[in-house]
């Protein structure tokens, strides 16, 4: 069946965010000035203290995350959802710092085989010609 | 700061003709209705207002099918909270000379409506949340509680959250208009269904179809309207996000902020509030800002409303029109905290009317815990 979730639309600013995630790997941008990553990835950066706003550049990330926080879903938000449900949408603190929206792939999610805390690492799912999610799944 | 304390007032609220399930009405006959019986609880009539505020459209389209030509438009759209934060906004437009009658409107066909809401695919909520099904409301705020669940404890939580859905239908059960009245009891709510967990059925609001609506003037024109003024003692606002994932902390919201504001320019404090009407979207919702505003401290919700303290009865007076939960949601509920507190200042409410208050606190929050829009009201 076709894929039916939203898709997401690359911009300028953010092209090599999803290019890098079509190569299976996670780039973050990164501010000089703040010497901090962060997400989403935008061309200033966003923390206002910041006197060199445009002095950023692109980071590989580790893949590697914990658990922030998360829901579990069962009842689809979207038709493109329906065969998904239960699912985990989720929260999660990458290792260099930022927080980022994404889904915890596991079997049977409950309360008991989440916890918040627990280590996380990047995967990709093609879900387009061009264009890979990344998601998380338990170490 | 200038001091504008009662220089202008609330004059006239009312809701759509229908609420609840409405399936043939769109959007704007929603706010139109509730404009024309607002401005007839005020005396007043679609002549007489040159300030429109709204969310959820543009002041554009709606003056135009309201038929006005404001001197002052305001679409500051920043979720349910909008109408609160439109308060603060009217207060300052009124005393700066910009208009003298302002029009407040909000009509969503929650339900009914036959058209979806869109939005810009290049918005990072659309390339970074939507993918993942970051959708609509209970999905975003479910993470929040859970993120409020492990800090303070999951069943300490639970509790917090079912006693404010069960005493919030108790309330509704009072309200000729409420949409939901059956008896809940707490079994009921915890064995309700799943629909983004933590959050059960009845953690939620409703979606219903409603409209409403209010008239702010100034205490000049105030004078003359049909009805007691409802005074205006202090306004403010706040947003320190919009994705739910962006959100800096997830258990306390932007009222940490507006809350402190608003009743630092009224000039009250947290003992003088006698109704507290603070938007539950979620049971979740209630906890958060209740600590956020500091009627309590972090974590302390769910013992501050502990024992069905919130409901009638009780002695923290809260949600008398049975809240979002189970009176009327159409989508920004904000509005609805407002017409409530106004008639229970005038003392319109009925079976659910308090005995004489004079001071009622109104917190609105928006978007996905994103804004919010503090106002204290009173009457003399």
């Amino acid at each position: 069946m076709a894929y039916n979730k939203p898709i997401p639309v690359p911009q300028g600013e953010s092209d090599v965010y999803w290019q890098k995630a079509k190569e299976k790997e996670l780039w973050l941008r990164y501010c000089n000035g703040c010497s901090e990553a962060y997400f989403y990835p935008t061309d200033f950066c966003r923390n206002p203290e910041c006197a060199t706003p445009r002095d950023t550049k692109w980071v590989k990330a580790s893949g590697k995350a914990t658990l922030f926080t998360y829901g579990i879903v069962q009842r689809a938000p979207h038709p493109g959802f329906a065969d998904d449900v239960p699912f985990v949408t989720a929260i999660v603190e990458l290792e260099e710092g930022p927080k980022m929206a994404t889904n915890v792939i596991i079997e049977n999610p409950t309360f008991d085989n989440l916890k918040i805390g627990m280590p996380l690492e990047v995967v990709f799912e093609d879900i387009t010609d061009e264009l890979a999610l990344p998601k998380f799944k338990p170490v | 700061m200038t001091d504008l304390r009662k220089t202008v007032a609330i004059v006239g609220v009312d809701e759509s003709d229908e609420i609840g399930k409405v399936p043939d009405k769109s959007n704007l006959q929603h706010h139109a209705e509730a404009a024309h019986n607002a401005l007839d609880d005020a005396g007043l009539s679609m002549k007489d207002v040159n300030g429109l505020f709204t969310a959820g459209t543009s002041t554009l389209n709606l003056a135009e099918y309201l038929g006005l030509e404001p001197s002052f438009t305001d679409t500051t759209a920043v979720g349910g909270s909008s109408f609160i934060i439109h308060i603060a906004h009217a207060m300052a437009a009124i005393n700066a000379g910009y208009c003298d009658v302002a029009l407040v409107t909000h009509g969503e066909a929650g339900r009914s409506r036959r058209t979806r809401p869109g939005g810009d695919a290049a918005d990072p909520g659309a390339q970074f949340e939507s993918p993942y099904g970051f959708l609509g409301a209970p999905i975003l705020y479910a993470m929040a509680a859970r993120r409020y669940m492990h800090q303070y404890g999951e069943d300490y939580a639970r509790q917090g959250m079912a006693e404010v859905a069960v005493a919030t239908r108790k309330w509704a059960q009072l309200n000729p208009k409420a949409y939901m009245k059956d008896d809940m009891s707490f079994d009921d709510y915890h064995n309700s269904r799943w629909i983004s967990e933590p959050f059960h059925l009845f953690d939620c609001c409703l979606v219903t179809d409603a409209g409403g609506a209010f008239v702010i003037t100034s205490a000049e024109r105030a004078k003359d309207t049909k009805k007691k003024p409802v005074w205006v003692l202090g306004a403010a606002e706040s947003h320190d996000h919009n994705l739910v994932s962006q959100m800096p902390d997830l258990t306390r919201t932007a009222a940490k902020n507006s809350g402190p504001a608003a009743m630092e320019r009224a000039g009250v404090t947290h003992d003088d509030i006698d109704l507290a009407m603070i938007y539950d979207s979620f049971t979740y919702t209630v906890l958060t800002t209740l600590e956020s505003l500091g009627f309590c401290g972090p974590g302390e919700a769910p013992d501050f409303v502990a024992n069905q303290r919130t409901a009638p009865g009780g002695d923290f007076a809260m949600n008398t029109s049975g809240g979002g939960l189970s009176y009327t949601h159409s989508g920004m509920y904000g509005m609805f905290l407002v017409l409530e507190a106004v008639r229970q200042l005038r003392g319109e409410c009925g079976d659910r009317q308090l005995d004489d208050p004079q001071l009622c606190l109104i917190n609105g929050t928006g978007g996905q815990l994103s804004s919010t829009g503090t106002t204290v009201l009173a009457v003399d």
